[in-house]
């Protein structure tokens, strides 16, 4: 397997974009990527593009040729293929691009990342369609629920409580103050989350991360070609994928999300790495919970303790292990398909030293990406 | 809806699982193949029986639009007597709620295609009153 | 004989004061209470219909005495309230029951009285031998329109009964049914809501009707009043069925144990059933009933059942006067939601 680096990064306003349509914010992304990576645009030769459901937001399927059409690549008639995991689509796509290029296969792709998701009334639904239909949501749970039982569970097992979460969400905002892409640019106090309407007792809506129309695009590169066109590339040393049984009630015990340990085990093995190396994290914080459950699963907290890393500020972006610098999926918004691509995006401009005011110190960083309730993790890790 | 609905009727309107009969694990909903045995799977069907205990819940607030006039209503991990855990809603005040208290599998409506079509049944718990 | 194997009741967990309608309305609480006898009703749930509580009562009856489903080999479930108008109410309670597809089934409707006619069917059919077990429910979630008396009184429940000639709790002695056509009370096709006669429902309808089944039926058995240990009569309100148990010759003490429209209301197809299981709760072997149920239209089926021995081993918990304490009350903002009395947009 050949070496892999990322060589360009673009992303579009992650929010509600109500003048932009999904071709417009998918080109938008891609056109920053290009320059970004100092290409034309014909060096392309495949695009794998992570979205969670084209067909039931915009009733669009074949959203790969689309893409390949408006990106003005059609005349090269270049292979593109979409990849759906939930919300973990554009971990996958980024995990499909690596391997077309660590295989020989290619030696430049785009790994990219979209959904457009306000041109339907009840995105929220739809975001629904990743848990099990059949004995999931045909019983009313939704998406939220199932976290909102595993926070339950959590905070009767082990102590932790609605305001350790809630800091969680205090903390993302703070941190997306500093991303000029980010949905919700503005800091909140605790008592903004607290008071706000439960979504699924405990969970509260500011608990829960948007639903959000965005774009990210990430050019991988064979090392031998990234040395032509950047001086600063980061390399995946490692994109590992794994899956879990899809309904929650499957799983031996709700909050150990065995598809992110195995990933995160794996993911630094392929890495030769540690943990402790690991200097910034993006972490999936689909609602607050998930990413303290992250914590855990990952490894950063040993079990029933992921709280304790929110209480000593050891997650904060100037603590010892900054997670969610960009403002995570809650402030920096989360766009289904393109959250994975996002995460990779940031981890890019914080190894690169691109990341402005929210710049931290960073070698080594890892994203996770989860999809729906956990049946899908996606575990990067990026390095200089 | 309608076929997909009607071919899982008799897991919904009663709890019944399938059992492998190579390595004695009991699953709900009911599965094709054992995820431990695999090959050597040997599927047959088993009632999970009527009890259980609540191990986690939660009360909707936002809710999906078919389920509106119910909410808030409460979903909840129940384990039954035969271990299987299944995802269903709890029919009860939610002050009477809390993690392990005892429940009992009963019927009722889930939702309906509108005021002209067809309507889903399926099982729901309600807590044990001794 | 012809009898009982067991028996099931179900009521749903709701109640609405009258006070709380006559609120509403304008109406003068204390007046409605002493004109119908009735202080409250039940009100189902938004995921209760007669489907559900068919199954549930149907469920109970066949726990009791431990019964399988492929030991019934018929279903009818009688209901003013069926969930479809086409596609049979039985089909979905025989599933639900695990009954042995090869079942007689069907809905069954006549206004109050449709579950008593469940009941002779299942009756006929054991004893012809062309089944072994039948099992027959009454089940409702009437409804009234809006400001109109019925609102007082419409309630939801249910009664089940498995019918055979094993191991039976009572015997059905014999059963007969009078039948006129009477417009008292209707509901035309597409209509969400009954209409009836007013006045009209009582002497004409009502008293003509229990009376007659129940003297003939006494007659033909060379039986009086006093030879019963309890007697029921299908209760629209609290007021007919004591008036009717009067007129007849019956005492106070004779009804007062299945008069269960007070706290309830009128649950239409199981009305008499769910009074009659409240008296099978505590009835002791040798004991004699009288049960007419009537329903508009108008008809009555008159029964006359003993207990056997087999009552003394028989489950009886949780009795109907237990579920009956087991409440919550709702206002009318909430009965209006329940009961589906709200125009959507």
């Amino acid at each position: 397997m050949r070496k892999v680096a990322i060589i360009g990064v673009g992303m579009s306003r992650f929010g509600e974009l109500w003048d932009k349509s999904f071709r417009d914010i998918v080109i938008e992304a891609g056109i920053e990527a290009i320059e970004d990576a100092n290409l034309e645009g014909k060096e392309i030769e495949a695009m794998y593009i992570g979205n969670m459901s084209g067909g039931r937001f915009l009733s669009q399927e074949h959203i790969s040729a689309l893409i390949a059409d408006y990106s003005g690549l059609a005349s090269l008639n270049i292979p593109a293929i979409r990849v759906e995991a939930g919300d973990a689509s554009g971990g996958v796509a980024l995990k499909e691009a690596y391997i077309s290029v660590a295989s020989g296969i290619h030696d430049i792709v785009v790994a990219a990342g979209v959904e457009k998701v306000t041109d339907v009334g009840s995105a929220m639904e739809i975001m629904d369609s990743s848990i099990d239909q059949e004995w999931e949501a045909f019983h009313g749970a939704t998406l939220a629920s199932l976290y909102a039982m595993m926070a339950r569970l959590h905070i009767h097992n082990y102590g932790s409580s609605e305001e350790d979460l809630a800091m969680i969400s205090v903390k993302n905002h703070k941190n997306a103050v500093n991303n000029p892409k980010a949905q919700f640019r503005r800091e909140i106090g605790i008592e903004t989350v607290l008071n706000s309407p439960y979504v699924a007792e405990p969970l509260k809506v500011f608990d829960s991360a948007p639903i959000s129309d965005g774009s990210a695009v990430v050019i991988l590169a064979s090392e031998r070609v990234a040395r032509k066109h950047t001086d600063t590339p980061v390399y995946i040393n490692s994109v590992v994928q794994s899956s879990d049984y899809l309904a929650v009630q499957n799983r031996e015990d709700i909050l150990e999300m065995k598809a992110v340990k195995t990933a995160t085990r794996k993911a630094l093995k392929l890495a030769k790495c540690e943990l402790k190396d690991i200097d910034v994290f993006e972490m999936h914080d689909s609602f607050t919970i998930t990413e303290l459950l992250l914590y855990e699963n990952v490894g950063l907290a040993e079990k029933g303790r992921g709280h304790e890393l929110v209480r000593d500020g050891r997650v904060e972006i100037d603590g010892e292990k900054p997670v969610n610098p960009s403002g995570g999926l809650k402030a920096c918004g989360h766009a289904v398909g393109a959250t994975g691509i996002r995460q990779i995006g940031e981890i890019v401009l914080q190894l690169r030293g691109d990341a402005g005011k929210r710049q931290v110190d960073a070698e080594k960083g890892m994203a996770v990406n989860i999809g729906g309730t956990g049946a899908t993790a996606v575990v990067s890790i990026l390095g200089r | 809806m309608i076929p997909s609905f009607w071919r899982k009727i008799r897991y919904r309107y009663n709890l019944t699982g399938t059992k492998c009969e190579n390595c004695g694990r009991i699953y709900h909903p009911p599965r094709n193949i054992c995820p431990e045995c695999r090959r050597k799977s040997s599927i047959t069907e088993v009632d999970l029986g009527d009890r259980g205990e609540l191990l986690t819940y939660s009360i909707v607030h936002d809710a999906p639009e078919s389920f509106k006039l119910q909410r808030p209503y409460v979903i909840g991990l129940i384990k039954l007597e035969s271990g299987v855990v299944v995802t269903s809603q709890i029919s009860c005040k939610p002050s009477e709620l809390r993690i392990g208290m005892k429940v009992k599998a009963v019927f009722r409506k889930y939702g309906e295609d509108g005021e002209d079509g067809i309507i889903y049944y399926g099982t729901k718990f309600v807590p044990c009153e001794e | 004989m012809v009898g009982i194997v067991s028996y099931g009741t179900y009521i749903p967990r709701y109640r609405i004061k009258v006070e709380e309608i006559a609120k509403i309305w304008g109406e003068d609480p204390e007046s409605i209470k002493g004109g119908l006898g009735i202080y409250e009703k039940s009100v189902p749930d938004i995921d209760e219909d007669t489907v559900t509580i068919s199954v549930e009562c149907a469920r109970e009856a066949m726990k009791r005495v431990s019964l399988n489903g492929s030991e019934i080999q018929a279903v009818f479930v009688g209901s003013e309230s069926h969930p479809y108008a086409v596609k049979p109410t039985a089909t979905i309670v025989g599933e639900a029951l695990s009954i042995d597809s090869f079942f007689h089934s069907a809905d069954l409707e006549f206004a109050c009285k449709a579950g008593t006619a469940g009941i002779q069917n299942c009756i006929a059919m054991v004893e012809s031998g062309m089944i072994r077990n039948g099992l027959a429910i009454g089940s409702d979630t009437s409804q009234g329109a809006p400001g109109d008396p019925l609102e007082y009184s419409a309630a939801a429940g249910g009664a089940a009964f498995v019918i055979g000639s094993e191991n039976v709790i009572v015997e059905i002695k014999d059963t007969l049914s009078f039948t006129t056509d009477t417009p008292d009370f209707w509901r035309r096709e597409g209509q969400p809501y009954p209409s009836h006669g007013g006045r009209f429902t009582g002497e004409p309808a009502y008293f003509r009707h229990v009376s007659t089944a129940s003297i003939e039926i006494m007659k033909r058995n060379d039986l009086e009043p006093e030879d019963f240990s309890y007697a029921v009569f299908h209760m629209p309100n609290g007021k007919f069925p004591v008036r009717v148990a009067r007129n007849l010759g019956f005492s106070s003490k004779q009804i007062e144990q299945g008069l269960v429209v007070r706290y309830i209301g009128n649950t239409y197809s199981a009305s008499s059933l769910i009074g009659f299981c409240a008296i099978l709760d505590v009835a002791k072997p040798g004991d004699r009933i009288l049960l007419t149920s009537f329903g508009s239209g108008a008809g009555s089926d008159a029964f006359i059942i003993e207990v056997t021995e087999n009552i003394e081993s028989y489950d009886r918990n949780q009795s109907v006067w237990k579920k009956i304490e087991r409440k919550e009350y709702i206002d009318y903002g909430m009965y209006a939601k329940l009961r589906r009395k709200i125009r959507m947009g």
